[in-house]
């Protein structure tokens, strides 16, 4: 009681409860106050050698920061003063790690707007010499092959992640385990040129097919699939597994109808977020599925566009004048990154909708 | 339906750790036998062993011998799957299925075995079970909502309502009101002198006036010291444990001089 009605200023007050210490706290603008002030002294200075935006930033920071943590250690004592000098280090940290996040999607974002029409969405580059033209093809041959991507890839990768989790004893999945950390650095070129030197034993050298990217793309997102399936199988408790068992149901039924209900949320999102990883691959639909003007649907026959490849022939070989490509290249980017972010959402949404509820 | 349980020799093992230590017990059928004992003794891990629980923990593993109305528990043409069909279990702590709602789990048991039944019957096999595990009037408002919302002495009567659902020949409880109220904890225990009509039942108990109440066997596990294995110390009808055991250290532990 006395604790808190003390009008004592002093930093130890022994009340009733012994010595519990007492800080006075700047108030809330006042630390704010300070902080301004060491900037503003910074922005000063770097007038006074010159201004340039970025020198004025940095002085602004280091001397708002050094100030505040001077001015704290003086009025409100030592702890205090590290805890707000730590707190602005984290801060800044921050704040320089999303800088390149912020510019990367500014420059996307004002670049690729220019193509964001219409005729970007329903039409191919079939004919199309410079202006004008459209992504649809890139964009129906990236969903496709996405898509065939992850029927072959989700299967494989839930399955090895049951048999690790439930089945695996022994050197077996020892084994397993190792094979899917080093596909999981496998470089994704090397996981196209794979693809490309399977389909060419079938189908001679040269074959372009989008069957093939799936492929080389599966190399890449199983392993991802695996893994986080793996780490989600394991947070669903024993308890539950023993639960089932102590209710006479077989380990292939508790799978089916406990572990894997009770990971579904986390189940989705890790599928989501493998797919977003590989959706915008680049070098191995260079190589498995090259690139075409015209819309083809067929993973099984010849060519198909995809987005990133669509991109990087926009940028590369824009013709002349290389306006138009270029503008097609930065909506195509933007749409990739679109498709990125709705996948993310996508994973928030299911792990929300699929999370077991408590009903409270 | 009640199955006699003779145990002979068993010896528990996780891994290189013996857990339990040379067990003799006949476990008789229609009544309930009480394991009493200190913490880490060894009761949960012999309770488990009598369903075959045990060896779901990687490199558990027993020896000895469960025979079950003249049938080896352990034997080689035995699936573990059929013996816990017909040995039901409550856990020490509450596991409801986090999934599912109220109603679903308590027809878990019947459902994940694919048995079909109709919507009525499973409704009434819904109220029985609650009814019998006291939970029936807290929870008949809203059986589709998540069995997980429950408190912890709720779950625990669901868990022991999904347990009966199955109706199992023998049923084995760990601790099974060791979260529960007073008025919980009799209703219970009405409900284990119901069973055992039928059913054998097992009950791993810390209440000493539980096990004198409702059991007619019981049995003491103790460990002979730190790292040791738990042995069962003495087993015998309940009157005689509690007014005149033939074990000092049985006498020690019910009138709380013990260690
Ligand atoms: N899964 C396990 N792996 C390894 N050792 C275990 C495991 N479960 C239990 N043990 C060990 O076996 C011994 C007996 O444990 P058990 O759970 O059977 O005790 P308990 O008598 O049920 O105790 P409590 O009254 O606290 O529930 C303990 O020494 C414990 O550490
Ligand atoms: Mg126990």
């Amino acid at each position: 009681m006395s604790t808190s009605t003390s009008p004592a200023p002093a930093t130890t007050s022994a009340g009733p409860l012994g010595s519990i210490s007492q800080h006075r706290r700047l108030p809330r603008f006042g630390a704010a106050g300070i902080f301004a002030v060491g900037a503003a002294a910074g922005i000063m200075l770097s007038a006074v050698t010159g201004f340039a935006l970025v020198l004025a930033a940095i002085y602004a920071v280091v001397l708002g920061t050094a100030g505040l943590h001077v001015g704290s250690r003086l009025l409100e004592g030592r702890r205090t003063a590290a805890d707000r000098l730590v707190t602005a280090l984290v801060r800044i940290a921050f704040a320089l790690a999303m800088v390149p996040l912020v510019w990367l999607v500014w420059t996307v974002v004002s670049k690729g707007t220019a193509r964001l029409d219409g005729a970007f969405f329903n039409q191919s580059m079939f004919g199309i010499a410079n202006e004008g033209g459209g992504a649809y093809h890139a964009i129906m041959g990236t969903l496709i092959i996405t898509a065939v991507t992850a029927v072959i890839s989700v299967p494989v990768g839930l399955l090895t992640a049951i048999y690790l989790v439930e089945y695996g004893h022994g050197k077996l999945p020892k084994a397993i385990n190792l094979l899917v950390d080093v596909m999981t650095g496998i470089p994704s070129i090397v996981a196209g040129l794979f693809a490309y030197a399977l389909f060419s034993l079938f189908f001679g050298p040269g074959v372009r097919l989008g069957i093939a990217g799936a492929v080389a793309l599966s190399v890449l997102m199983t392993p991802v699939v695996v893994r986080s399936a793996e780490e989600v199988f394991k947070l669903v408790p024993n308890e539950l597994r023993e639960a089932s068992y102590a209710l006479g149901v077989p380990k292939w039924r508790t799978i089916v109808k406990v572990v894997i209900p009770t990971a579904i949320a986390g189940l989705g999102t890790g599928i989501t977020l493998a797919i977003a990883r590989v959706i915008g691959e680049t070098a191995p639909l260079l190589v498995t599925v090259g690139i075409t003007a015209v819309t083809n649907l067929d993973p099984f026959n010849g060519r198909i566009a995809t987005l990133p490849v669509f991109a990087y022939y926009q940028l590369t070989r824009p013709g002349v004048p290389p306006e138009f490509a270029v503008d097609r290249a930065w909506t195509a980017a933007f749409i990739l990154i679109i498709l990125v972010m709705a996948l993310n959402v996508v994973a928030r949404l299911i792990s929300r909708f699929f999370a077991p509820k408590t009903g409270r | 339906m009640a199955k006699r349980i003779d145990v002979s020799d068993l010896d528990i093992y996780y891994g290189n750790f013996k857990a339990v230590e040379g067990v003799n017990i006949s476990i008789e059928p229609r009544s309930i036998t009480a394991l009493i004992g200190p913490s880490g003794c060894g009761k949960s891990t012999f309770l488990r062993s009598l369903n075959r629980m045990h060896e779901v923990v990687p490199g558990a593993r027993i020896e000895g011998k469960v025979v079950i109305d003249g049938q080896d528990l352990y034997g080689s043409d035995v699936d573990p799957v059929d013996v816990r069909r017909q040995i039901g279990m409550v856990f020490q702590r509450p596991n409801p299925f986090p999934t599912m709602s109220i109603y679903d789990n308590v027809v878990a048991g019947v459902r994940l075995n694919s048995t079909k039944l109709k919507r009525a019957a499973l409704d009434e096999l819904v109220e029985r079970s609650l009814r019998a595990a006291n939970l029936w009037t807290e929870v008949k408002d809203r059986l589709d909502r998540p069995g997980a919302g429950l408190s912890g002495g709720q779950q625990q009567r669901l868990c022991i309502a999904r347990a009966i659902a199955v109706e199992p020949e023998v049923l084995l409880m760990d601790e099974p009101c060791s979260a529960l109220d007073p008025i919980s904890t009799l209703a219970i225990e009405d409900l284990m002198t119901q069973l055992k009509e039928r059913f054998t039942i097992v009950i791993v108990t810390h209440n000493m006036q539980q096990a004198a109440r409702v059991s007619e066997f019981t049995g003491f596990f103790n460990l002979a010291g730190v790292g040791q294995p738990g042995r069962l110390v003495e087993f015998n009808p309940t009157e005689k444990i509690f007014s005149n055991p033939d074990q000092k250290s049985t006498e020690d532990y019910i009138s709380g001089r013990f260690g």
